[in-house]
């Protein structure tokens, strides 16, 4: 496909538009009815904006827009250092994601945070549409260090999310995602920005998945192989957001958060900014060539693997509802990072379309939990035997969404699982065909008792729900678009699949 | 003297620079009226910065010469001349030094309550030596300035500091006095090889035995490490900036560290090059030692102000690590860190200052949880320390990418071992920050605290201005330096490709 990029000042608007929802939130916080349109109101603007760039993308075009240029290039050998945004295929899918359910949210966390009277909903507010102003800037990215700089953004502007509840289990968790996530990002991104930028001479992301920046330098003998390998492993874990074990702590620590907080950290922002930069990274400044060639793949796909089973196997044993689905959530963003280190056409595509299938998933089960406290005031899953005749819809919505979870037709999650076998298959690694099928086992292991026990199991010992209903429409409504959307992807995975398939080609 | 550049628009702006504050200081000695006394120096110290504007917009980027030069002569038996000018090096640090002066005024506008004229005329003196010191081509010249800065300084610290005062006046005053023994030493060996003059651009890349040039390296890198401060040489800066009133420590944060590493890319590394190349790896590993050093040192502080001093440690141990990879990202990136470091720093130590104004304590502890009453004040602080440790997008960041970026090119182990030192700033300034803005579930009652008020704000504003203009658009700043920069690095390789011919003929 001929690629042609074409300048769009709609990039710099839509990334500007959650930037100036967070400004209305904070001079409109008097008035929480006016603060919360604007919330609204800026979503569904991000949401039309990237939504128009959808025609002009599947057309082969990358949009692009240059902001700063910081300084001209090292003694003119070096590529300008440049602010630059660009919406191509792989962006779109996590545009498309964040600003679509970032609309959602909007309404849910209203719900949420009124049903539960909140203290400091409009720090709240403005710190959720930073976060995602953040996430934006990171899908639109057009070079590593404009990626690393939203990347930041979003580490900061989320702390005051995590903290919300300002008491002492807050501030612990609080202080455990900021230390954790700005660590890695110094101590590994940093040095890695710098270096590839003397190296190589630029931080601009080729248009295609198969250069990447080194393979001119590794051909001609100037950049060494372990250097090359010691870059990746520094981005590996510098994007640790990405959840990829051993620094993965940060984010059952962050579970202290309100629950559309942990929505977003778990299936929007967070988490898919630390798997989207990762793959990114692998596919744009790597390179499937340079990868294979250094053969960097598949021990990737297994080191990950380990991610995904022991994960798994920890969520096992998390009697809190919140805190199993933060590990099933470490569980599967290694899967993305599995399935696009496998280098096959199908692995990459079924790791890339899992960004999509995850997000609305997780964000349905997130959203479930938060509905389950709100009603009934409890977090651990012994606590809900039975509960689902009085939370019907609720419960129904989780178990359709663990379903996808799980990787079972016809929800999302299908669609991915399908692709990674292929894509195991096609690299030949039976291996990684074991560890997915052990995880599905262990997905069944625990997502299934908590729907079961919900509608067939026995209520606890002097429980009696007397009262409990379901949550309050703003909430509930959510729900089952998010769940709706969940069934959608997975029975017409096309639409997303298109952007997929302008990345691998 | 074809290294000088008279500007023939400007005949007189630099001396009308270094003169004004000292004829404003001369005259308000007369008035005794403390609110005459603030206005009078901000009028004076707002007029320099105003004057000094057509610096930057008369500097020609194109030459490495000194512009903007006067050369009289001064004392004409002893070959002294008053001869002052400036180039790519030296014009961010002037511009620095003229446009922070009235904001240092400004915050020190309730802060100073006694003898406020006497602080004033204090400021408007250290103004003219610090912009003669940055100014001076004439080595007597240079010395009586850098000594004259002394002075004021001492008393800022001393009569207006904290309790402990005169014991970190003294520290102070003895420190860089006893560095600044065997500078004086240096400057009479040159003065008598080269024939008796005192002309600085004339010593430089001349033939100085091999001995003669580590002597007088070591006597430079005494006086200037200590100023900076290096590690180890650096024990007298916590004392003196937890001691002095806030202006005092802005300036010295701001202007003062940057005179050591000035001198190390003024005199050490163009007068004696062959002893920088044989000494540069240890100094490099000084710095490294000095950032890991600072940045551990900071993180264990409870004293805000102790914070940023140790802080400072380690971005200056940042600007040396730049300076001795001598290529030129680290170079460049170097004296922009200079600059960002004042702004940074300079802006950290004025937030200090205003909480201390209100809870008269530098305490964290009693400063935890302004967040929530005083909302202004926190954005403020919060964008200061974001780049205080490097966030993209800030001004820190790009000095420190370009310095990283040369210390790559110039070893990879040795950027990787500084690179603890931005895990630590992250650490020790987000600790500080979630502190002051959040603090915990014990917070002491803040409720009473104001918010900033105009005069604040305005004193804060140009500070961040700067932040994101250097952050997102350097390129003006290092068009400003790049042929200095350049032609100083020439300069260095030139040399030691001609040393390395005469060796060779000597072998064959």
């Amino acid at each position: 496909m001929e690629i042609t990029t074409v300048n769009d000042v709609k990039l710099l608007i839509a990334l500007l538009v959650p930037l100036i929802g967070t400004l209305g939130v904070m001079f409109m916080g008097k008035n929480e009815n006016v603060r919360e349109g604007v919330s609204s109101a800026a979503s569904v603007i991000l949401l039309l904006l990237v939504a128009s760039m959808v025609p002009a993308v599947l057309e082969g075009k990358v949009l692009v827009y240059h902001m700063f240029t910081v300084f001209n290039g090292i003694e003119g050998v070096t590529d300008p250092l440049t602010i630059k945004l660009r919406a191509d295929g792989m962006s779109m899918i996590f545009a498309l994601v964040a600003s679509s359910l970032w609309t959602i949210a909007v309404y849910y966390s209203m719900g949420y945070m009124r049903a539960h009277q909140e203290h400091a909903q409009t720090r709240f507010n403005a710190c959720f549409a930073l976060a995602i102003f953040g996430a934006i800037g990171v899908a639109f990215a057009d070079n590593l260090f404009t990626m690393y700089l939203f990347y930041e953004v979003v580490s900061v502007c989320t702390y005051p999310l995590v903290a919300h509840a300002q008491d002492k289990d807050g501030y612990n968790g609080a202080q455990k995602y900021i230390v954790y996530l700005t660590t890695t990002a110094k101590l590994f991104l940093l040095p890695a920005l710098i270096l590839i930028y003397v190296i190589t001479g630029t931080l601009d992301f080729p248009t295609n998945i198969s250069d990447g920046l080194f393979t001119d330098g590794l051909s001609s003998g100037n950049i060494q192989n372990w250097t090359v390998i010691m870059l990746y492993i520094f981005c590996l874990f510098g994007f640790a957001k990405n959840g990829v074990m051993p620094f993965h702590h940060w984010l059952p620590g962050a579970m202290v958060a309100p629950t559309p907080v942990s929505a977003l950290l778990h299936a929007v922002a967070v988490v898919k900014v630390g798997v989207f930069c990762t793959t990114r990274t692998m596919l744009y400044v790597f390179g499937v060539d340079t990868m294979h060639a250094l053969n960097l793949g598949i021990p990737t796909a297994y080191f990950v693997g380990f991610t995904v089973i022991a994960a798994s196997v920890l969520a096992l044993s998390k009697n809190n509802l919140k805190e199993r689905l933060a590990y099933s959530t470490i569980s599967q963003l290694s899967y993305i990072i599995l399935g696009v280190a496998l280098l096959t056409p199908a692995g990459i595509d079924g790791g890339l379309i899992h960004i999509v299938n995850h997000a609305f998933s997780k964000i349905t089960l997130f959203f479930c939990a938060g509905a389950i406290m709100i009603a009934h005031h409890k977090k651990d899953i012994s606590q809900m035997g039975g509960l689902g005749k009085s939370m019907p819809i609720t419960f129904a919505c989780f178990f359709i969404a663990s379903l996808s979870m799980i990787g079972a037709p016809p929800v999302a999650g299908f669609v991915t699982k399908w692709n990674l076998l292929v894509g195991s298959i096609q690299a030949h690694q039976m291996g990684i065909l074991l560890i997915l099928i052990a995880s599905t086992m262990l997905n069944v292991g625990y997502f299934a008792p908590i729907t079961y026990k919900a509608f067939f199991g026995k209520r606890p010992e002097g429980e009696t729900y007397q009262g409990i209903q379901e949550a309050p429409l703003s909430m509930l409504i959510p729900i089952m678009i998010a769940c709706t959307i969940s069934v959608l992807i997975g029975i017409f995975p096309n639409f997303m699949m298109q952007f997929v398939k302008a990345v691998t080609g | 003297m074809d290294q000088l550049l008279i500007n023939p628009d400007y005949p007189y702006i630099l001396s009308t620079l270094i003169f004004l504050p000292l004829a404003g200081a001369l005259l308000l000695l007369f008035i005794k009226n403390d609110d005459f006394a603030r206005y009078w120096a901000l009028g004076i110290t707002a007029l320099t910065a105003i004057l000094s504007i057509p610096l930057v917009m008369a500097f020609d980027t194109s030459t490495s010469k000194y512009q903007f030069v006067e050369q009289v002569s001064w004392i004409q038996s002893l070959n002294i001349q008053y001869v002052i000018g400036i180039d790519g090096i030296s014009i961010l640090l002037v511009m620095l030094t003229t446009l922070i002066m009235p904001l240092c005024v400004l915050a020190s506008w309730t802060y100073i309550k006694t003898r406020v004229q006497a602080f004033m005329i204090c400021l408007l003196i250290m103004e003219t030596a610090m912009l003669g010191v940055f100014m001076a081509l004439d080595f007597v010249l240079f010395y009586v300035l850098w000594e004259a800065m002394l002075i004021p300084m001492y008393l800022l610290i001393g009569i207006w500091g904290g309790p402990r005062r005169i014991y970190a006046s003294i520290k102070f005053f003895l420190y860089t006095l006893a560095g600044s023994v065997m500078l004086l030493v240096a400057i009479i060996w040159l003065y008598i090889f080269n024939g008796y003059s005192f002309f600085i651009p004339d010593m430089m890349w001349q033939n100085y035995s091999s001995t003669a040039q580590i002597l007088l390296f070591l006597a430079f890198f005494l006086a200037f490490a200590i100023k900076v401060p290096m590690f180890p040489f650096h024990t007298w800066l916590p004392a003196a900036h937890v001691e002095a009133p806030t202006a005092g420590s802005v300036i010295l944060a701001s202007v003062l560290l940057k005179m050591g590493t000035y001198g190390f890319l003024r005199f050490a590394i163009p007068i004696t090059p062959e002893a920088t190349m044989t000494l540069a790896p240890y100094i490099l590993w000084l710095s490294i030692a000095g950032i890991i050093y600072g940045g551990f040192t900071a993180l264990a502080q409870h004293d805000m102000k102790k914070l940023i001093a140790y802080s400072s440690v380690g971005h200056m141990g940042f600007v040396t690590l730049g300076i001795f990879v001598l290529n030129t990202a680290g170079v460049e990136g170097a004296i922009l860190q200079m600059l960002n470091h004042g702004i940074t720093t300079g802006a950290l130590f004025l937030c200090i200052g205003m909480i201390y104004e209100r809870t008269h304590s530098r305490e964290l502890s009693s400063a935890t949880g302004v967040g929530k009453y005083m909302p202004i004040y926190v954005t403020f602080l919060t964008f200061f320390s974001l780049s205080s440790f490097g966030f993209p997008a800030t001004n820190s960041f790009v000095g420190e990418f370009l310095i990283l970026a040369g210390t790559f090119e110039y070893s990879i182990p040795l950027a990787l071992a500084a690179i603890p030192g931005a895990v630590l700033a992250a650490a020790y300034m987000l600790r500080m920050l979630q502190k002051i803005v959040w603090g915990g579930t014990d917070n002491p009652d803040q409720s009473w605290l104001n918010d900033l008020n105009l005069r604040e704000i305005i004193t804060l504003s140009p500070f961040l201005f700067f932040v994101f203009w250097i952050g997102l658009g350097a390129q003006p700043f290092i068009d400003l330096i790049h042929v200095s920069v350049a032609n100083l690095l020439d300069n260095y390789h030139a040399f030691h490709g001609q040393a390395m011919a005469v060796t060779d003929l000597i072998l064959h």
